[in-house]
């Protein structure tokens, strides 16, 4: 359904994604590892259409994004909703009239600026917010949430926009390792129930292994690697990561298991 | 996650708040509609001309003073140089008042700012009085002054140094509430007194902020001192008005005065904006 070919970036004379080329033929939970500045963000917001890609096309089911240009962008746009680091949300807004930003695409200006949202987009919304365990918030301005909390407001307007996909930029970077893995697991479960393709970049290798179908490592711009978790051995991670021989998963963790006592760790390495 | 009931309940109390926000905002619109018919309606009875009578001499004026200036082009460059004089003199008065003004701006912003003020009982005291400065137009001190002094660009500096004090306190002293307090707090320490801390602990910090809002004073201080010429401040103004109300004849004078103020408020913007773009740049190094 998603086939990326060839994609490249430059900023200037530095080259931040280096002829990358991905196939995705059904939907599936995609994890993207690499240390920071390996072109994960820059990929994602390629694909989003957030950034312009220098060469290379990206085909979503026979259409090529990377073409389109002004409203078709927009459209595109509203189909393959973002998750960001910083939740990206309007701080002095309300959690649902942040969910109901996700229909903009479909509303003119003039009806949004007058907050003039029909009542089956605003009963929607709150039941998505319900469905991410946060119905109660529904009121509150959205600066007075959690981290956790507010991700989830992010989360929930990426569904109100019915996407077909869904990018995460690093979606708990920010959030403690319990938020953090109330996060994840509803990402999860939105990529089980709703049959979406969801593309997630993690910097921990842990939380690939955990959440993901099939894991994708970059290192300066380039895939290093592209498989199922399984394959993912101790030494590529190192090469993924550049690291020295006294690199351990564990010391990217930001799981509360692998934090808490060495037995996820030798599960994993068991695996490795 | 909850029952059917529980999110029945989440919904209606949510869209009850809806319709009341929806209903303030059709009521202000409203609101905002009727002010604006009114008050035009009210300001065009009372208007000598109306303003529909008015409107197409508006382009005839407009018209006579091209085609005056067009046929007399030859004369331009002369009459530019002419009022070239006069020009320097506004720029003269717009630039001496800025410096007054930002001096007592600085003195009542840091006075008026909650946790850096001298006396922090009389904040109420320094605020309103640069509200008072501000609000008095720069056209009614000058006039005022023109009264008691005679004309003379000496009125057209204070009145124009009161106001830009009012307006740059203001200003400055939004500035100065987001300063850090710890190295003011650190130089007190010290033993310092409240004018060390505030010229080494707070100035550090706002001045890039302080001079970009002083350079924006000098250009809207430019105009204002050409507005001042027109009740006898002397400078441009003053040589506007006659140009204007002389009528035909000395349209050419008035096109070429037109050409002086528009080029030097354009320089000045021009070299202001490059100015605070080198203090934010410079700022991180």
């Amino acid at each position: 359904m998603l086939k990326i070919d060839g994609l490249s970036k430059r900023f200037g004379d530095k080259i931040a994604v280096d002829r990358v080329t991905v196939a995705v033929d059904k939907p599936a939970m995609i994890g993207i590892i690499g240390r920071s500045g390996a072109g994960k963000s820059t990929l994602l917001r390629m694909i989003n259409r957030l950034t312009d890609a220098t060469e290379g096309a990206i085909i979503f089911e026979g259409e090529d994004i990377t073409a389109l240009r002004g409203a078709a962008r927009r459209a595109w746009q509203s189909r393959c909703a973002m998750i960001f680091q910083q939740f990206n949300l309007v701080p002095r807004m309300d959690v649902v009239s942040n969910v109901l930003h996700g229909t903009l695409n479909r509303r003119s200006t003039l009806a949004t600026m007058f907050n003039l949202y029909p009542q089956e987009d605003i009963h929607r919304a709150i039941e998505i917010l319900d469905r991410l365990g946060i119905a109660e918030q529904a009121a509150k301005r959205t600066e007075a949430l959690s981290g956790g909390q507010q991700q989830r407001v992010a989360i929930a307007r990426a569904l109100m926009q019915n996407p077909r996909l869904i990018l995460a930029d690093e979606p708990i970077a920010s959030l403690d390792p319990m938020n953090a893995q109330i996060v994840m697991d509803s990402l999860r479960r939105i990529h089980e129930e709703d049959g979406l393709l969801v593309i997630c970049n993690l910097h921990t290798l842990d939380t690939a292994r955990r959440y993901c179908d099939r894991v994708i490592g970059m290192r300066d711009g380039r895939v290093v690697f592209d498989g199922a978790p399984e394959m993912l051995t101790t030494a590529t991670a190192r090469e993924i990561y550049g690291a020295g021989e006294d690199f351990s998963e564990a010391a990217t963790s930001t799981e509360i298991e692998t934090l808490d006592g060495a037995e996820e760790i030798r599960l994993a390495e068991a695996c490795v | 996650m909850h029952a059917h009931g529980e999110i029945g309940r989440i919904q209606a109390s949510y869209m009850a708040e809806v319709r009341r926000k929806r209903l303030y905002g059709g009521l202000t619109l409203l609101l905002f509609t009727v002010l604006m018919v009114a008050g035009f309606v009210i300001v065009d009875e009372r208007s000598a001309g109306g303003f529909w009578d008015g409107l197409h001499r508006l382009d005839d004026y407009m018209s006579e003073v091209v085609a005056e200036a067009w046929q007399r082009r030859a004369e331009l460059p002369g009459l530019i140089a002419k009022y070239f004089p006069a020009l320097v003199e506004t720029v003269n008065i717009a630039a001496v008042s800025t410096l007054l003004g930002v001096l007592g701006g600085l003195v009542l912003s840091l006075l008026s700012t909650r946790r850096l003020a001298r006396w922090p009982r009389l904040i109420p005291l320094f605020r309103r009085l640069s509200d008072i400065m501000r609000a008095l137009p720069e056209i009614v001190i000058a006039l005022m002054l023109i009264f008691v002094m005679g004309g003379g660009p000496v009125p057209a500096v204070i009145a124009i140094a009161i106001h830009t004090a009012g307006a740059l306190g203001k200003l400055f002293s939004e500035v100065a509430e987001n300063a850090d307090l710890k190295p003011v707090e650190g130089l007190a320490s010290t033993g310092a007194n409240w004018s060390q801390q505030m010229i080494l602990g707070v100035l550090s910090q706002v001045a890039p902020n302080y001079i970009s809002y002083g350079l924006l004073r000098f250009e809207i201080n430019v105009r204002a001192s050409a507005i001042l010429g027109f009740v006898g401040a002397g400078g441009i103004g003053y040589e506007l008005r006659n140009a204007m109300s002389w009528g035909p004849g000395r349209f050419a004078e008035a096109a070429a005065i037109f050409v002086l103020l528009f080029g030097t408020i354009v320089f000045f913007d021009q070299l202001s904006s490059r100015m605070r773009n080198r203090l934010t740049e410079g700022e991180g190094q």
